[in-house]
């Protein structure tokens, strides 16, 4: 155990963020194993990448001393090693316990971070007895082949792993032949060319193992020898490789029958792998050191950088830099008011440059603003995929077919409002399966495809991005819904509730803790919480439904929490910040316009009501500083869901950088942080979803 | 004088500072990173490497290819190998050793474990 597991070393967050990203890729690789094994038939290449993820994971966690974490890869290795040495086959027994050591390993590297890794103990060693209890081998291994009689190099059987060993056998078992691909590459551009060289060669069969070799010219080559398992003739595979002059040694094998025949995936040959290999010589010049196109190496200068020129870093760090800038944009901002103030000083020629200056200032700053915003933009398709594997694990374990329709991955999105939307955003998803999507029987009875369908979909909408998910089940029974309100006594009455108000009641706290709490929905987190946590990122949520036809949840959040600009508001002797994205409208209050019904003020815009809220009663402040003169309405929300926060001053925009108030005010509704507004003056800026639920929950309560 | 060059190659970045950072304790070291087999090779020939600390377990050009890549090249072939394996794949360490690497380390190893073994090579 670290030393101190609360406080993360260096060291630990380097492998906290390896071992997550690790984590994750496995769950998504587990994911396109499953989908394979439906079919019958997976790509062994797939199961060893998962395979060395875990081995990875457990190397990793052993020498940053997170034993137990290193114990669960460990046994989750184990089984992984059995299935791709075909010890074990992939039952759906066998992946269920792969999905769930994913799962616990997942739940462990959280409770790292937490330092509440001892909690799991149990857990792990329920693990263990699982996978051990899986452990036995189908039937004995079968006669293996015998690989001397291939009669491939020392050299070359020396440097095989055992799993490249088994490969082999494997291959050999099946029928195929085995070729030894001998190729010659400039050591200034061989990565590309060896990759080319691979890919083409997976088209027509296994890449059992790559030797790099020495060639004639060991200064300025680089050989390779390419150990190859396919169904191709010689002549055949020599046709597919005709342009890139390697050469081909047959190393045998081919005479054996081929008795498992379809059992592992054999990469489909698309027939046009001959032709591509045709049109790019470019990017496989011959192994010939003299050939002309191994001219173009010349424009990648010798170098010894690493390939990847991506950079990891902690999102904390940006988080400072964005702050920093927004400490700037508020130094900026003070700078133009002196400006401001100077000319009408009549320090007129030294304003007009200062303003001068400010204005350049500005420009620069507003670049750099969007520098840095860019690097924590993320595109959303990062959510999907955590999302298709929830939906496949959902389905599976209900037995109910669904199909999953994602649109829009590419929009992107705040990194830290991808993180925390993930969470409500799954909760959505589980209840559209859960309570959406009818069973099949319940489909086919219906008239509808027996596969339900969960369309998952985000475009950008002016500064907003909009999630949207949309189920084709039964839709949402309102009056159950009502019924169900009063009993837990939520509401007093239900009569004259419009279905909008009463699909609102889904939002409540103590609403939704389901009657037969499943592992799906029934985590103890109601929609309230979800409302909340899509709150926290200034986001809200709307449901809309069709009865038999489906629902739909959207979720519209902003594009980034980091710097917004807000409409700064002046009410009862106070000072709050409006972000502009929640700001629909603001006008001038007319007293005499305004009506009462059912003891709420509203007023009528545009021939439709709109209920005002003053904000000293909301948060049951005293009146001050009462305004004489003309009162404003600013109007936030969305759709149909609007409100008229009465103000008595509109102060104007400005940027803000929204800080949490902390765990302490997390309770206050209404409220979702603080910010500076460069004058040293702090002021509260009002959460406009929270205030718009509030507001619905009935005034005064 | 002419500094120590050695190469660490290891998929995981986590695992290649750890190696780092423990063998900057030694000092005087130069310390060149290949995340994979394929930069690795590329980087033989730009830096007089001196001594090599590889993974085994890794994609495409796994630690032993890269190991018997060296031992078969007359330019490299006397550079000290030592292989790196996670317990259970005793099988892969005994192939790294038949095939030359001078030195193996299992892991989870002690940091003090890696210095012995790094020192006898300086």
């Amino acid at each position: 155990m670290s030393s101190d597991p609360r406080q993360p070393s260096d060291a630990a967050r380097d492998f906290l963020a390896e071992a997550e990203e690790i984590v994750e890729e496995l769950g998504s690789q587990l994911a396109d194993l499953a989908d394979m094994a439906e079919q019958g038939s997976w790509d062994p290449d797939l199961l060893n990448a998962i395979f060395r993820a875990a081995h990875s994971l457990k190397g990793l966690a052993g020498m940053f001393g997170f034993a137990l974490i290193a114990e669960v890869a460990h046994h989750a290795e184990n089984l992984l090693d059995w299935l791709r040495m075909g010890k074990v086959s992939l039952s759906k027994q066998v992946l269920e316990l792969l999905f769930s050591s994913a799962e616990l390993l997942t739940t462990l590297l959280r409770a790292c971070s937490d330092g509440t890794l001892d909690q799991h103990q149990a857990a792990a060693a329920a693990h263990a007895a699982a996978i051990a209890a899986c452990l036995e081998p189908v039937e004995p291994a079968a006669e293996t082949p015998i690989l001397e009689q291939l009669g491939l190099s020392e050299t070359l059987m020396g440097a095989l792993t055992e799993y490249e060993e088994h490969r082999l056998k494997e291959n050999c078992a099946k029928g195929r032949r085995i070729y030894v691909v001998h190729a010659s590459f400039e050591l200034t551009s061989f990565d590309q060319e060896l990759s080319a060289l691979t890919d083409l060669l997976k088209r027509s069969g296994e890449v059992i193992s790559t030797l790099p070799s020495v060639g004639e010219n060991i200064d300025t080559h680089i050989d390779f020898d390419l150990l190859v398992g396919s169904d191709r003739t010689e002549q055949e595979l020599r046709a597919t490789l005709e342009p890139l002059q390697v050469s081909i040694l047959a190393a045998g094998g081919g005479q054996a029958a081929k008795a498992e025949h379809g059992h592992q995936a054999v990469p489909q040959t698309p027939p046009a792998a001959g032709a591509a290999a045709g049109t790019t010589p470019s990017v496989l010049p011959s192994a010939a050191s003299t050939a002309p196109e191994a001219v173009s190496a010349v424009e990648e200068p010798l170098t010894a950088k690493s390939m990847s020129r991506t950079v990891r870093v902690d999102i904390g760090k940006l988080d400072e830099l964005m702050n920093i800038v927004g400490e700037l944009v508020l130094a900026h901002s003070s700078i133009a008011n002196i400006a401001n103030r100077m000319r009408t000083e009549g320090f007129s020629r030294m304003a007009i440059e200062l303003g001068k200056s400010a204005k350049g200032l500005e420009r620069r700053l507003s670049d750099l603003q969007k520098g840095v915003m860019d690097i924590r933009m993320i595109p959303v398709g990062q959510l999907y995929e955590k999302m298709s594997r929830i939906v496949r694990k959902i389905s599976r374990e209900q037995g109910k077919k669904i199909e999953l329709k994602l649109f829009g991955a590419e929009t992107e999105l705040d990194k830290l409002i991808v993180e925390d939307i993930a969470d409500p955003l799954m909760h959505i998803i589980r209840n559209a399966i859960d309570h959406g999507i009818e069973s099949t029987e319940q489909r086919l009875a219906a008239g509808k495809d027996e596969r339900g369908t969960v369309r998952l979909s985000s475009f950008q909408k002016g500064n907003h991005v909009v999630i949207e998910v949309e189920d084709d089940g039964a839709g949402i029974n309102v009056e159950k819904i009502k019924q169900k309100a009063l009993a837990k006594g939520l509401v007093s009455d239900v009569s004259g509730m419009s279905d909008r108000e009463a699909l609102e009641l889904i939002f409540l706290p103590g609403f939704s803790t389901a009657e037969t709490i499943t592992d799906i929905s029934g985590r103890g987190v109601g929609m309230d919480v979800v409302r909340n946590n899509i709150a926290a990122v200034s986001g809200m949520v709307d449901i809309e439904t069709w009865p038999g036809k489906g629902s739909r949840f959207t979720i519209i959040l902003p594009i980034t929490l980091a710097i917004i600009k807000a409409l700064i508001v002046f009410c009862s002797g106070r000072t709050y910040a409006v972000p502009i994205t929640s700001v629909v409208e603001s006008l001038i209050l007319i007293p005499d316009d305004i009506k009462t019904v059912e003891g709420k003020e509203v007023i009528s815009l545009r021939e439709q009501t709109l209920p005002l809220l003053r904000l000293e009663r909301l948060f049951r402040i005293e009146r001050i500083g009462c305004n004489p003169g003309e009162q404003y309405v600013v109007v936030v929300g969305a759709a149909e869901k609007r409100l008229g926060i009465v103000v008595d001053d509109l102060l104007g925009q400005q940027d803000i950088v929204i800080k949490t108030l902390g765990a302490a005010f997390k309770s206050l509704r209404g409220i979702s942080g603080a910010a500076d507004l460069g004058d040293q003056r702090t002021i509260l800026v009002l959460d406009a979803g929270g205030i718009i639920a509030e507001a619905m929950r009935g005034t005064g309560s | 004088m002419k500094s120590f060059n050695v190469l660490i190659v290891d998929d995981s970045a986590a695992m290649r500072s750890l190696l780092v950072s423990t063998l900057e304790s030694l000092g005087s070291l130069r310390i060149v990173e290949a995340p994979n087999g394929f930069e690795a090779l590329r980087m033989l020939p730009r830096e007089q490497i001196d001594l090599v600390l590889t993974d085994i377990n890794m994609p495409d050009i796994n630690g032993l290819e890269l190991l018997s890549f060296i031992r078969k090249n007359p330019l490299y072939k006397d550079t000290p190998v030592i292989v790196i394996s996670t317990e259970g794949s005793s099988k892969d360490i005994e192939k790294g050793m038949a095939l030359g690497a001078n030195e193996y380390l299992v892991k989870p190893f002690k940091p003090t474990q890696l210095i012995e073994i790094v020192k006898r090579f300086l």
